[in-house]
């Protein structure tokens, strides 16, 4: 990577649910144009981590930036910062009440402010790109879990934010449906996006990442170049973890 | 599952048989005990009258009380409607103390009486309101002014403004706390996703509110709406007690000016039923088809 400026930093961060300690001390960042793949058992935090970048969590001790900008509980500037941040969910979370194109032009129109032609024509513009241009006028209902979750891209890159964020975007998906989600996000990942992705989708993670992490228990146990991670992780849990699953 | 029967049971006979006796005897305890005369013919009167000097005919104490009623009910729907879902929203707040303002609003309506309730409204709120607002010499200026049919289609009598008012502000307090609920209820039926999906794409929580969560929970919000809106019809004869003269304080006073205890208040209980249940009919049907 020749840009090495860090966009996103967790400081030793913590993070509570009440008395239950969901992260631990995090501390790592993820530059401009990196690709991180997160993975680690379930309850291992992942989805807090995530979820924090964009301040849905708040944390509760440490410091955490993002693209310059410090996220705390209550920030004035989240609402801006957001806008430069996509998320992709497990499950996918379209506005069921709204077609696809409005799905995709809602943010832009609404926080933008940008003109409805101007957000539509973007809009088919990222639907063309996640492969699925004719579905515009439908409603998500009408559609299957894959093309949905296209659609749920389409939307987050409408933002044309900086920094993407999935979280598990294929668990909740048919087999035979995850790939052309996957196809998605590999070509994503080819333009130059910054992109952290929770996933436990090896195949996906050694094509694009540039980073690999492991999770447990709310700490950061591994980090790693993918060759590296794959072949010869320093921690056992981390060992076991992927023989566990790298197995199926 | 268990048909349905069409048909009457000869124990169906029995009760229909015990219904129709006990009114029977009903009947004849009034008529013979009590020496009530009654004088059905002289009830039209006092809905519709020809008013010989005008030539025309118009609306007498029942049918101008239903009107008031009517008008009341559904100003204060509208009123209801928007304190209702203000306060749905604040008891979905994430900030403390806004929710717990909302729920303590709700539960000292829950638990005072109705009446007792209507009382402090009224003293304490809605008389406040009509002085500080100046209201009272407001409407009277409006009455005396020459083009203001207007303002009497939809207000009515001006003169009777200022208890118009009294009576749409306390209903609609006294039915907020409940159209909050519903609303609370459409809200937390809304899948959290949709929030975080919302806030995700930089929307504050206003906007979120407005063009993902409520026209979402629009559609678990809408038939008990319905509802609420026939019992408030039903709740304005409460009213009454404010000196509001809708339907029931009219009845009341045909009452006591004429003595037509059963007639005038068994019109009066027909004009709410054909209003309520018509509307349920309405909604039911209206909700069907969809
Ligand atoms: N809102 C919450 N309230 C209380 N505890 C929570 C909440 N969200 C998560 N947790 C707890 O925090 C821990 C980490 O949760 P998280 O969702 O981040 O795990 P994860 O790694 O994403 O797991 P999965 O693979 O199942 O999605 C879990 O033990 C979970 O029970
Ligand atoms: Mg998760």
């Amino acid at each position: 990577m020749s840009n090495t400026l860090p966009i996103i930093k967790f400081e030793s961060v913590d993070k509570f649910y009440g008395n239950f300690q969901a992260l631990k001390d995090i501390t790592i960042s993820v530059n401009a144009g990196e690709r991180m793949v997160i993975c680690g058992p379930s309850g291992s935090g992942k989805s807090t981590l995530i979820r924090c970048i964009n301040g849905l969590e708040n944390h509760n001790a440490g410091k955490l930036t993002v693209d310059g900008i410090e996220v705390f509980e209550g920030s004035k500037d989240i609402i801006r910062l957001r806008q430069e941040i996509g998320m992709v969910f497990q499950q996918f979370n379209l506005f069921p009440h709204l077609t696809v194109l409005e799905n995709l032009t809602i943010g832009p129109i609404k926080v933008r402010k940008i003109p409805k032609s101007e957000a539509e024509i973007m809009a088919r513009k990222y639907l063309e790109r996640v492969h699925i241009p004719e579905q515009a006028e439908k409603y998500p209902a009408e559609l299957s879990g894959g093309q949905q979750q296209r659609v749920a891209i389409a939307r987050s890159l409408c933002m044309e934010s900086k920094i993407l964020l999935f979280d598990e975007p294929t668990s909740a998906l048919d087999p035979e449906m995850i790939n052309e989600v996957l196809d998605v996000m590999v070509e994503l990942a080819d333009t130059g996006m910054t992109m952290v992705c929770v996933t436990h989708e090896m195949g996906f993670a050694r094509k694009v990442a540039d980073t690999m992490v492991f999770m447990d228990e709310g700490k950061i146990i591994e980090v790693a170049p993918p060759e590296k991670f794959f072949s010869n992780p320093d921690s056992d849990r981390c060992r076991e973890f992927l023989e566990q699953i790298l197995e199926h | 599952m268990q048909k349905i029967r069409k048909k009457l049971h000869w124990l169906d006979f029995l009760i229909l048989g015990c219904v129709i006796a006990f009114f029977t005897y009903v009947f004849v305890q009034m008529s013979g005990n009590l020496n009530y005369h009654w004088r059905w013919e002289k009830i039209p009167n006092y809905i519709f009258k020809y008013h010989n000097g005008r030539q025309e005919w118009f609306a007498n104490l029942l049918l101008q009380g239903l009107i008031i009623t009517v008008r009341v009910s559904i100003y204060a729907t509208i009123l209801a409607l928007i304190l209702g879902v203000v306060l749905g929203i604040a008891r979905c707040s994430r900030n403390l103390v806004i929710r717990m303002l909302a729920r303590t609003y709700l539960e000292f309506l829950r638990n005072i009486p109705p009446l007792v309730v209507i009382f402090i409204f009224y003293f304490f709120l809605a008389e406040q309101i009509i002085q500080a607002m100046n209201i009272e010499s407001w409407s009277y200026k409006i009455a005396k002014m020459e083009n203001n049919q207007i303002w009497e289609f939809f207000c009515g009598d001006m003169r009777r403004f200022p208890s118009l008012i009294s009576g749409v502000i306390v209903l609609a307090l006294f039915e907020s706390a409940f159209v909050g609920e519903i609303v609370r209820a459409g809200i937390q039926s809304v899948d959290r996703g949709q929030g975080e999906a919302a806030r995700s794409v930089g929307m504050s929580s206003f906007q979120e509110m407005r063009y993902i969560i409520l026209p979402q929970a629009m559609k678990k919000i809408m038939p008990p709406m319905a509802n609420q809106f026939i019992t408030l019809i039903k709740d304005s004869s409460i009213i009454s007690l404010i000196s509001v003269q809708e339907l029931t304080y009219k009845t009341a006073e045909l009452v006591s000016s004429t003595h037509m205890i059963f007639e005038a208040w068994l019109t009066t209980a027909a004009f709410y039923f054909v209003i309520c249940f018509g509307l349920s009919l309405l909604f039911t049907k209206l909700e069907g088809s969809k």
